[in-house]
């Protein structure tokens, strides 16, 4: 009873195969234009894939080897779409919108009516059933498209960035609520916010450039990251390379002394990650080993908390506002970026 | 200029309302000149007379039908023209949009090429038995074929800004193509519909050369209004300008009570948040 999908689209250059558990939320993290939509739209029936193949629960979603060409429409699939618009039918009552997947499926008016009022108790939107959806708050019309898209009762559940188009006070109140109701469900979840992948999924799938650049459980990946994008997710700075005897050494030649368990072996992919809060900012080049200290130019400075992050040379260091102002740093100066060996992991790729 | 309070910024030129007011004269002054010229007094006898009556009874009536045909085909159109890419997609914009564009003469040789006893497909009805052209059908049929693209093009336009985004949502909720046309397409794009389906209607209303090309000008079969007021043109012009006030003020009403402002699903005070 596993989701399994194999697709590529050249056109996008997309190229994902994942698979999924019964009961499982998995999160897809990924920059701008990787192909996490295009993830979904395909999964949903919205987009035919060049090849591929998707198995949802024993039925065959679709199947374009060149001898079975299987294509379901998207009515058939069972796979609700939750977007980051609510998109409610502008013409229909809070009731009616959630009344629809009954409705399309086959129930009588008053079943799916009585359907929809328990989705939307569900949602804590029971109150709200005979508001038209241009009367709603936008966390109130999410609200009601969670009860709408779960009340199609969907095998699997697709969410496209549900909290983006929220404010800040709506959108934890609806990652409470989701978190309630995808317990138990098979669910995919596209998201920006590291907290909804802590909060809600199970596991987690980064997407770069229409590939899986990195999965695994959520603690791990945050924990462990290998790709850039996860570690920036997890608020790490990350170098890759090749691993050498003093660390990691980097395409351009940058040599970064670590501290590795030893299972590494020289000329092994590696990546060496560390923290913000570990790197010192220098005017001037600092000796002592064991040290790694990069000459990089300041890009940009902005308030972290009560810290002044300093971004350079694609690493950023966490230094306080005092220490800044002291230094005099502006953008486009040249510091040192001073990094204990002691501070910085290293592990495969 | 005095603003009335609580009205923004408008971006317009000054000297742009000197010229939208000569426009909005241009149209204006006709009509005034017209009623200027009514005999009042002859007024309801002029248009009550058996055969205006006739005429407009005529006109409402194969108006209605036509904009039912309209709907019937046009509808599709839009959806076809709207949604789906396909080759000679364009193309087919072009023709459906060409009785816009051409003499309404010419549309209706065209269709008495169809239909006529001699045409196209006249000759097979006429073995069927079936006749079309001079007869009411006919009136029906060149009113549709001029007025169709009038609900094309705006149901087009409805359903391009519509976008398709809300049948993607219906679709994944498990609607089949014909639930999510009926329940999500049709009553999205609905005001564009209405103002297509009024468009149309006026059109037929009024149409005149393609009409008398194809269906003749027979009483009670297919002398529709502006056939009736240009024959009186000729003799009778009281009757004529009497029948062209009546014509507008149709004309008028059907689109007076058709554009009314769409109604916003205004929030009570309070709603938000």
């Amino acid at each position: 009873m596993t989701f399994q999908l194999d697709a590529t689209l050249a056109a996008r250059g997309f190229e994902v195969s994942l698979s999924l558990g019964p009961a499982e939320t998995i999160a897809i993290l990924g920059p701008n234009g990787a192909g996490k939509s295009t993830l979904l739209s395909i999964i949903s029936g919205l987009l035919r894939p060049d090849a591929g193949k998707a198995v949802l629960g024993g039925r065959v979603l679709f199947d374009l080897a060149a001898d079975k060409n299987i294509w379901r429409a998207p009515h058939t699939r069972g796979t609700a779409l939750l977007a980051q618009e609510a998109l409610l039918f502008p013409h229909l009552s809070a009731l009616d919108n959630v009344a629809f997947g009954p409705r399309s499926a086959g129930a009588s008016s008053a079943a799916a009516r009585e359907t929809a009022m328990h989705w939307l108790a569900e949602v804590d939107a029971g109150d709200l059933a005979a508001r038209r959806p241009g009367q709603l708050s936008g966390g109130q019309a999410q609200r009601v498209a969670v009860a709408r898209a779960l009340a199609a009762d969907p095998e699997l559940l697709l969410l496209d960035e549900p909290m983006a188009a929220l404010d800040i006070h709506a959108a934890p109140l609806l990652r409470r609520l989701l978190k309630r109701v995808l317990a138990g469900r098979r669910a995919i979840i596209i998201t920006h916010d590291i907290l909804d992948a802590l909060m809600l999924a199970d596991r987690v799938i980064v997407l770069e450039d229409g590939r899986i650049s990195e999965a695994g459980p959520t603690r791990d990946v945050l924990e462990k990251p290998r790709s850039r994008f996860a570690a920036g997710l997890a608020g790490l700075n990350l170098v890759a390379g090749t691993v050498s005897d003093a660390g990691v050494t980097t395409a351009q030649g940058m040599v970064v002394a670590g501290h590795h368990d030893g299972t590494l072996g020289p000329g092994q992919d590696g990546v060496a990650v560390f923290p913000p809060s570990a790197v010192s900012v220098f005017l001037t080049e600092e000796h002592g080993s064991p040290r790694n200290s990069f000459p990089v130019r300041i890009t940009d400075l902005e308030p972290h908390g009560d810290q002044i992050r300093v971004h350079a040379g694609g690493l950023f260091a966490d230094i306080t506002p005092a220490a800044s102002a002291d230094l005099g740093l502006t953008p486009g100066m040249t510091v040192h970026f001073v990094i204990k060996a002691a501070a910085i992991a290293i592990y495969p790729a | 200029m005095n603003r009335r309070s609580g009205t923004g910024y408008t971006g317009i030129p000054p000297w742009i309302y000197a010229i939208a007011a000569a426009g909005a004269v241009f149209v204006l002054l006709p009509l005034v000149a017209m009623v200027a010229k009514v005999n009042w007094p002859q007024f309801i006898p002029l248009i009550t007379s058996e055969s205006s009556l006739t005429a407009l009874g005529l006109s409402l009536r194969t108006s209605a039908t036509s904009t039912a045909a309209c709907v019937v085909l046009g509808v599709p159109l839009a959806l076809v023209l709207a949604r789906s890419p396909f080759p000679g997609q364009r193309l087919l914009r072009a023709f459906v949009l060409l009785p816009l564009v051409l003499p309404p003469v010419v549309g209706g040789i065209a269709l008495l090429y169809t239909f006529g006893r001699q045409g196209l497909l006249g000759r097979s009805l006429e073995m069927a038995g079936i006749q079309i052209a001079f007869s009411t059908t006919a009136v029906v049929l060149a009113q549709t074929f001029v007025a169709l693209p009038f609900l094309v093009v705006s149901l087009e336009g409805a359903l391009r800004t519509a976008g398709n985004k809300y049948e993607a949502v219906a679709a994944t909720l498990g609607a089949r193509p014909s639930t999510v046309l009926r329940r999500v397409t049709i009553p999205l794009v609905l005001p564009g519909l209405a103002s297509g389906a009024v468009l149309s209607f006026a059109r037929s209303l009024g149409e005149f050369g393609a009409t008398l090309t194809f269906a003749g000008s027979l009483q009670g079969v297919t002398r529709t209004l502006p056939l009736e007021i240009y024959l009186q043109r000729e003799t009778d012009a009281d009757a004529a300008v009497a029948l062209s006030l009546l014509l507008v003020a149709v004309a008028v009403a059907v689109v007076g009570l058709s554009y009314r402002r769409p109604r916003v699903d205004a929030a009570p005070e309070g709603a938000f948040r």
